[in-house]
């Protein structure tokens, strides 16, 4: 039978719990009699007489003793797992009080009430946001940056400071994002699937991944980078991060990629990655030559609904143009002979982008406050100008006014605007589901276009009412709800952005022949 | 990696829009919302700096050096001493007082009263008028007791011949010193200046000192920091109350006093001082506090608080990584409850060293071991609970020697840092007494008070520029 002792100088402890710990420390393997108290002389002489101690230590009553008695192989482990358990917080001051207290202030406080915490969404204002970004990241989290108005000098150093950490930074403004299956900030409720997609812009990704859902596909991730990746000096850092990440990634075996068209630097070296993926790959450059991007396994989409529709089909191994994008059967209103003009009000930014684009194809000069070619900047923004198409989320309309995705009412009065023109054949509208949106956006615009129309018929014209819902069956709102509603009041929805812009072309070069003949 | 990222379930922090947060949620997803405010008072340039210091490693690992050091000071009484003589930097006219640097003209009412106070104590003045004139001649020097490794408790004031507790952190050989507490009522510290307040500090001086001296050397030193971690246990906090922590001492002292060459009648007179003033020992926890925090002070990156200090008018902190320089701002009105008769128009704003209690993570950070004072203050148990709590989120760790029963035995949360006071917003707390604006009328209520954010942001700026020259 052998002896150990260990005393720890200084270490107060109270009778109960120098108890317990005994209590623990004689259960020990090999461990026949033990004590752990502190060594006030009273204690030391009960230790000598229990035989603990073979003699008195030099030990004062502010000193822990930890006296043992078993097999000699056995103590030196014991006295370890004793101190350790001395040395351990107590299991309150980890978990349970802590739920008990106050919420947390702060990122770092944050991590520790939501274990495993593995992202930070951010919108705050954007004055203080770029600070926020900066500690998640020191603390080794993601980041969704939503907040805007962070300069592209901070920009470019979070990007850094996140790819030295190998961690992503989503953002700025970055207002959508599916990791995982979770929507986050404005986004959809899409099927999980194949299909992952990088995107410098948010409705962008938002009409991809629905109709993606519509066509019977889904989403493996979704990532947003924020509209000034792709500039030059950003050099598209979050583009290519995720770009590699969705490549490394087995769940996905097709990949989008949505922007504006970068510069040719930046393009070349997120096209040179992407031939490297080892999979398929989409590319929707908004507006570029589809010649510059095609090779091998790259394939360009001259709009958002060619991406969805190339990658539905690639990701059900069929070749990217089994699915043909055109425009659906409609009725043409009979329009009166001055109604010639497309006037287009959108709450999604890329959507207003792309309706120029084509637009600009089948009836030229497009105006709009974020145009096309600069030259078509319209001098008055409130005042449309023959084709005119707006993008009422610019800054222009929403200082100090929620999103059109939230509030419709600019939107509305816009539409009632634009029904009074007796020059307007054709209003395009745009409607975006999903987290974050409106909760019944039909219920909003339903009455205005009601209202439009009956202007227009009281004028004696009929006026076209187009657009499409981006959004999904499983969004908070429901896609089909929404539909009927718009439908019920005669409004002529397509599945997508580009087929409902190409309608209103369609309606306005048709029942301008029309009218012709009249 | 980001793609491990999709390997894991997703866990969201949402700093910003609580719908976010609702929407996740309701999509079946893992997120926890930010109880989120622009830190630093929206100071957005010290947001970014503190921004750079979050988890920062350099700053990690000096905390981590100043934390042990702290943790393993072990404080020791050693003796009793004539500032004078013992105190480092002490000059023959010189006066100090509490919290950070003030002048003359700038002190508070108790300040003043006790400054005449000890003018009339050296003998270096025969009346008021005149104690008072040498006082605003420029002919004494102020400073902070700080300044000489020294503590006190309200005005703090610390003449040359008065005699100071001598502590010794045995772990780095370090020394501490705080006056004598005088008790209750009248007192110097309160601003008090009468011949009763005079005499009884010769008295302290002349027959308390000595007795202490020769007991003290009988017993070879006396370890604190047990005896501050029973008293724990024992329902003081040893900032705010001190009832157990005296008791102790006494119950320590008594036979090796009897030991003494110290006549009856004095040893009588002794005794029922200490006996008589539940906050005898707050000026041996104050003493061995400043030990165990200046053992954390000077670690160069470190952001954990070394002091905390009020003069009165101006509530000032020091920082282990930023020398020996002072962040300031005006004390605040401290919230509390007052004795019949008087009220928030009659209390001078916060005053004394005794933070240094909480600075070293006992007083209010160990509230929850001390309920009985709680009502004192304002509040339930579980108030003392949540306040304890709450400092956890502001702190680098846990002091193991002080631990809380409440918290089934956790320590007690110790070591402030300044990057997350600036992140959480949370104040450190502090019990502390309501001395009368006015000299001499002594302690009038008690309450909580907490620190003034604007110390630590200015900590924060001070350490990043610092750290980044690095």
């Amino acid at each position: 039978m052998a002896r150990a002792t260990k005393i720890i100088r200084n270490f107060y402890r109270d009778s109960v719990s120098l108890m317990q710990l005994s209590s623990t420390i004689t259960k020990l393997p090999g461990v026949e009699q033990a004590s752990a108290i502190m060594a006030s002389p009273n204690n030391v002489t009960l230790l000598v007489e229990a035989g603990l101690l073979a003699k008195p230590v030099e030990a004062g009553a502010n000193d822990l003793l930890i006296a043992l008695q078993g097999n000699a192989e056995a103590l030196e482990s014991a006295l370890t797992a004793a101190e350790s358990a001395l040395k351990q917080p107590s299991p309150s001051s980890t978990g349970n009080e802590q739920s008990r207290g106050m919420s947390p202030r702060s990122i770092e406080m944050g991590l520790g009430n939501l274990i495993g915490a593995n992202l930070v969404l951010i919108s705050t204002p954007g004055e203080y946001a770029a600070a926020e970004a900066f500690k998640a990241l020191g603390l080794g989290l993601n980041v969704m940056l939503f907040s805007d108005n962070i300069e592209i000098k901070d920009e470019i150093a979070l990007k850094r400071f996140a790819q030295e950490r190998d961690l992503i930074v989503m953002g700025p403004d970055c207002g959508t994002a599916i990791i995982n299956g979770i929507p986050l900030a404005f986004a959809n409720v899409v099927r999980r699937g194949v299909i992952g997609v990088v995107a410098a812009s948010g409705t962008g990704l938002q009409q991809v991944t629905c109709l993606v859902d519509r066509w019977g596909s889904g989403i493996s991730q979704a990532i947003g980078t924020g509209g000034h990746d792709l500039h030059r000096d950003v050099g598209g850092m979050s583009m290519l991060q995720g770009l590699k990440a969705l490549a490394a990634d087995p769940s996905t075996s097709v990949i989008v990629l949505i922007s504006k068209p970068p510069s040719p630097e930046v393009a070349s070296k997120v096209l040179g990655v992407a031939s490297g993926a080892g999979k398929p790959v989409v590319v929707n450059f908004l507006g570029a030559d589809p010649d510059q991007v095609r090779r091998g396994n790259i394939y360009p989409a001259a709009t958002l609904e060619d991406a969805a529709a190339a990658a539905a089909a690639l990701a059900n191994g069929q070749p990217p143009e089994a699915r043909r994008a055109s425009v659906p059967p409609f009725s043409i209103t009979p329009l009166a002979p001055q109604q010639r003009y497309v006037r287009g009000l959108y709450s999604g930014g890329t959507f207003c982008y792309e309706a120029s684009l084509i637009l600009k194809k089948e009836l030229g000069q497009i105006n709009s406050n974020t145009p096309v070619e600069p030259g078509d900047r319209l001098s008055d923004v409130w005042t449309s100008q023959k084709h005119t198409v707006i993008d009422l989320g610019d800054d222009l309309f929403t200082r100090g006014r929620p999103h059109p995705m939230i509030d419709h009412r600019l939107r509305n009065e816009r539409l009632i605007k634009e029904a009074s023109d007796p020059e307007v054949a054709v209003i395009l509208l745009d409607v975006v589901l999903g987290y974050g949106s409106h909760p019944d956006p039909a219920a909003e615009m339903v009455p205005a276009i009601q209202k439009a129309r009956d202007l227009a018929t009281k004028a004696g014209r009929h006026l076209a009412i187009m657009g499409f819902v981006c959004g999904t069956a499983a969004d908070p709102q429901n896609l089909s709800r929404q539909e009927t509603a718009f439908r019920e009041v005669g409004v002529t929805l397509a599945e997508s952005n580009a087929q409902a812009v190409r309608m209103a072309a369609s309606m306005v070069l048709e029942a301008g022949a029309v009218g012709g003949r009249l | 990696m980001i793609q491990a990222l999709f390997q894991e379930k997703l866990h969201v922090l949402n700093v910003g829009l609580s719908s976010f947060a609702d929407s996740i949620t309701r999509a079946g997803g893992s997120v926890l919302q930010i109880e989120w405010a622009p830190p630093a008072q929206g100071q957005q340039e010290v947001g970014r700096a503190l921004a750079r210091l979050v988890n920062l490693l350099s700053v990690e690992t000096a905390n981590q050096t100043a934390f042990d050091a702290y943790q393993s000071a072990q404080p020791v009484l050693k003796g009793v001493g004539t500032a004078g003589q013992v105190l480092p930097n002490i000059t023959e006219r010189m006066i100090l007082h509490s919290g950070p640097p003030i002048a003359w003209k700038e002190m508070c009412g108790p300040m003043k009263g006790a400054i005449v106070g000890a003018i009339l104590y050296e003998g270096w003045a025969e009346n008021l008028a005149r104690a008072e004139a040498m006082a605003s001649s420029g002919d004494i020097t102020f400073e902070p007791c700080h300044h000489h490794n020294a503590v006190g408790p309200m005005a703090g004031i610390i003449s040359p011949s008065m005699p100071v507790w001598m502590v010794t952190n045995t772990t780095n050989g370090h020394q501490a010193f705080c006056n004598f507490n005088e008790g209750l009522g009248k007192a110097l510290r309160f601003g008090a200046n009468g011949p009763d307040v005079i005499t009884r500090l010769k008295w302290m001086g002349q027959v308390l000192a000595p007795a202490l001296r020769a007991s003290i050397e009988l017993l070879g030193g006396i370890d604190l920091k047990p005896m501050m971690a029973q008293a724990l246990h024992m329902g003081d906090e040893v900032h705010n109350r001190n009832a157990a922590a005296s008791s102790l001492f006494l119950k320590r002292l008594i036979s090796a006093l009897l030991k003494t060459r110290t006549s009856a009648a004095d040893i009588a007179a002794v005794v029922e001082f200490i006996a008589g003033n539940d906050h005898f020992f707050l000026n041996l926890s104050m003493a061995a506090c400043k030990a165990m925090t200046d053992a954390a002070h000077g670690v160069p990156g470190s952001s954990m608080v070394t002091a905390m200090a009020r003069n009165g008018v101006e509530f000032g902190i020091r920082v282990s990584g930023t020398g020996s320089r002072w962040f300031t701002a005006p004390a605040p009105v401290v919230d509390g409850l007052f004795f019949p008769g008087y009220s928030t128009a009659d209390a001078a704003p916060d005053l004394g060293d005794s933070a240094i209690t909480e600075t070293a993570g006992v007083g209010g950070f160990a509230m929850a071991a001390s309920p009985a004072i709680v009502k004192f203050v304002g509040g339930t148990p579980q108030d003392a609970i949540d306040n304890t709590m709450a400092m956890t989120h502001i702190t680098v760790g846990r002091n193991n020697a002080f631990t809380l029963p409440a918290l089934n035995f956790a320590g007690s949360p110790a070591g402030i840092d300044i990057r997350k006071v600036v992140d959480t917003g949370i104040q450190p707390i502090i019990n502390t007494g309501i001395a009368h604006r006015e000299a001499g009328v002594g302690q009038i209520g008690a309450g909580i008070t907490r620190a003034p954010l604007a110390c630590f942001t200015q900590a924060v700026s001070a350490l990043a520029k610092l750290v980044s020259a690095t």
